[in-house]
This record gives structure tokens, C-alpha cells and sequence, in this order.
């Protein structure tokens, strides 16, 4: 039995501990908004949090996540009001919209860290996060937008 | 040239001192050291002396050498910031840079993608639970590093993540430095086999540590 805590909920599942933690999120616990990609840690479309970390889903065992803290897109404001969603919205950065659940949780892992980055701040910070719509001007500009939504505390 | 006769004199005489100076001296060492209790520091010295075969520490260096500029060890000891990935040491995809603490940076961190264990699969992340480059104010670099080079930089506590002879000779039982030898599939292996590996480390560390010309 693993027990784990997803988006401040208690889970004690009865499953194979080498389950990926993406398949526990989409197919177990039935929290959709993190997306399969590559399945190989290349792309960062499964970006989650595991204990505040941008750990990629599919490459995490559920047995590392035992005993920790998980959090998803769908945990990572209360009203969908974290300054990054709001930036977001505000700048329409989402075209088709696959990538976007991992792109935000890795900026999130950003602006906690450094409240006021760079552009070459975001560029190391979001490498790992792959676009195929090419939103990368829009995603940059709205990570600036929400530091600035952090830094006024709206 | 015509030699003076006092000149010659005062040359004999300085040559007749010289002879009884040499001699008192060396009769008097030997006996000194004849006499002399055997005691542990002159052992210790002993036992060092006995302990340095250059050549065979140069020898068994060359033999580390291949190992460490092999891609399984020298991808991670990149002479940028960015480390090497594959077996033709490519720049790492996704660009992580080394970061402070040697862990990456922000969403970047090594840890976020190489797992503890490696993962399934062919060319996925290897994992291990100390994954990292070498931290910012200790690079400890080895790529482009001649045998020479590194040696050096190996030997010296101030460019070595500051090891002692004890702690190096430990290092090379490292569960990362181990991890070179299963990294997962589509990975070539070092040249040498692990446990040939941490015997040519041992042989150059117990000879001195001694860096090829």
C-alpha cells in the first residue's frame, strides 16, 4: 500500500510501486490536466510538483513519491488564480494547449525561486518544456507579467 | 704557467683538510646511525620510500585516464556548464546548466528528470540518487584535460573537492562513480571493467599519485 498526498488530499493506493506517477495522476486518481508526451522525460508536458520540485511524471515512480507531497496543475491555485494562470489568460499565451499544464508548473518552480527573472532567468528555467505550437514568446512574456502580478501581490 | 711554490703549499694544505673534514663527518654518520634505536618515525620513512614506484603509478594512471575521459565519467566533468550527453559526449539536450550547488537550476534541476534508479528503455535518463556535476567553485573538469592535466588536478586538494589520499582512494568506490558501469541501455561501458578500474586507481594512489611527464 503507498500512501501519498496529491493537491493536499490523503491517497493510499494498492499499486505496483514502478507505476509511472503520471499514470496514478491521469488513470487512478483521475486528475487530467497533467498530459503524456514522450514518455521519456524530453518533452515536460507531465510536469508536476513532488515536494515543491518540477519532477517529470512519467519517468517518476510512484514508489518515490511515497509519503510526499504531489501537486498538480489542478492544485496549484485554489480558484485558478495563481499569478501565472491569470498571466496566461490575460495574454491568451495557449494555442493548442497540450504542453501548457507542464509549461506552467515549471514556471512556478521559476518565480518561487527568483521573483523578478530574467529573460535568460526563463530561458534556463523552461528549456526542458517543448512547445510544438512555438509559444515560447508568449509563454516568456506572461512568466514576466505574472512576476510583476506576484511582486504587486494581485 | 708557472705554479709559486707558496701557492702550492697553501693548495696541499687546504686538500689535506678537506680529506680530514669529509672523513670525520662520515665516520661519525655512520656510527651515529648505527647506534641509533630503530624508532617508528625512521619506519614510517622507510615504508614510504618502499610504497613509490613512479613508473608503476604513471602505469596504472593511464589506465585510470581512459576511464575518466570516457564519456560515462567526463559527460558529467564538462568544461562548460552544460553537461555531456551519449557516447559522442554531445552538449545535453534541453541545455541544464550546472547551477551552484552542481543540481541545476529552477524547473532544471537534474534530479527532476534522472530518477534515483535508471529508467526503462532505450536512451531514457540514467538514474542514481547523487546525480550532479561537480559544484560551481569546484569544477573539477575533465574534458580537454591531457594525463598530465588531470593527474595534477586530481592530486591537488585545492582543485579535488578538497580529498585526502584517504578520501580519494574512497571516492573510487563512489556509488555514482559506480554508476559508470550501468547507465542504462544504448550506453557503451568504460574501457576498463569496474573492479580493473578501482584496482589501476589504487595502484597510482599507493605509488605516490604520480602524474606522467
Amino acid at each position: 500500500m503507498i500512501k501519498l498526498n496529491i493537491n493536499n488530499k490523503n491517497y493510499e493506493l494498492d499499486i505496483d510501486p514502478d507505476t509511472p506517477l503520471l499514470w496514478v495522476l491521469r488513470d487512478i486518481i483521475g486528475l487530467v490536466g497533467t498530459k503524456y508526451g514522450c514518455g521519456v522525460a524530453q518533452c515536460g508536458a507531465c510536469v508536476v510538483h513532488l515536494n515543491g520540485e518540477a519532477v517529470r511524471s512519467c519517468v517518476t515512480k510512484i514508489s518515490r513519491a511515497a509519503g510526499q507531497n504531489v501537486i498538480t496543475i489542478e492544485g496549484l491555485s485554489e480558484n485558478n488564480d495563481h499569478p501565472l494562470q491569470k498571466a496566461w489568460v490575460e495574454l491568451d499565451v495557449v494555442q493548442c494547449g497540450y504542453c501548457q499544464a507542464g509549461q506552467i508548473m515549471s514556471a512556478a518552480v521559476l518565480l518561487r525561486e527568483n521573483k523578478n527573472p530574467t529573460d535568460k532567468d526563463i530561458e534556463l528555467a523552461m528549456e526542458g518544456n517543448i512547445c510544438r505550437c512555438g509559444t515560447y514568446l508568449r509563454i516568456k512574456k506572461a512568466i514576466h507579467l505574472a512576476a510583476e502580478m506576484q511582486r504587486n501581490g494581485s | 704557467m708557472e705554479i709559486k711554490p707558496g701557492k702550492k703549499r697553501l693548495n696541499i694544505r687546504h686538500a689535506k683538510f678537506a680529506i680530514i673534514i669529509i672523513f670525520i663527518v662520515t665516520v661519525s654518520g655512520l656510527l651515529t646511525s648505527g647506534f641509533r634505536s630503530n624508532t617508528s618515525h625512521e619506519k614510517a620513512w622507510v615504508v614510504e620510500v618502499n610504497n613509490k614506484d613512479s613508473i608503476a603509478s604513471v602505469d596504472a594512471f593511464m589506465k585510470v585516464y581512459q576511464v575518466l575521459k570516457s564519456p560515462r565519467c567526463m559527460n558529467c566533468h564538462p568544461a562548460g556548464d552544460i553537461p555531456l550527453q551519449g557516447d559522442d559526449s554531445h552538449l545535453h539536450t534541453m541545455s541544464p546548466i550546472r547551477g551552484k550547488d552542481g543540481k541545476g537550476v529552477y524547473a532544471m534541476k537534474c534530479s527532476n528528470c534522472h530518477q534515483p534508479n535508471n529508467s526503462a528503455g532505450l536512451n531514457t535518463p540514467p538514474g542514481n540518487p547523487k546525480w550532479a556535476l561537480p559544484p560551481e567553485d569546484m569544477k573539477m573538469v575533465f574534458e580537454g584535460k591531457s594525463p598530465r592535466e588531470l593527474a595534477l588536478q586530481i592530486m591537488d586538494y585545492k582543485r579535488n573537492g578538497h580529498k585526502n589520499k584517504a578520501q580519494l582512494l574512497e571516492h573510487a568506490r563512489d556509488t555514482l562513480v559506480k554508476a559508470g558501469w550501468n547507465m542504462g541501455a544504448g550506453r557503451k561501458p568504460p574501457p576498463l571493467s569496474y573492479k580493473e578500474f578501482v584496482a589501476a586507481w589504487d595502484k597510482w594512489n599507493n605509488n605516490g599519485g604520480v602524474a606522467p611527464k
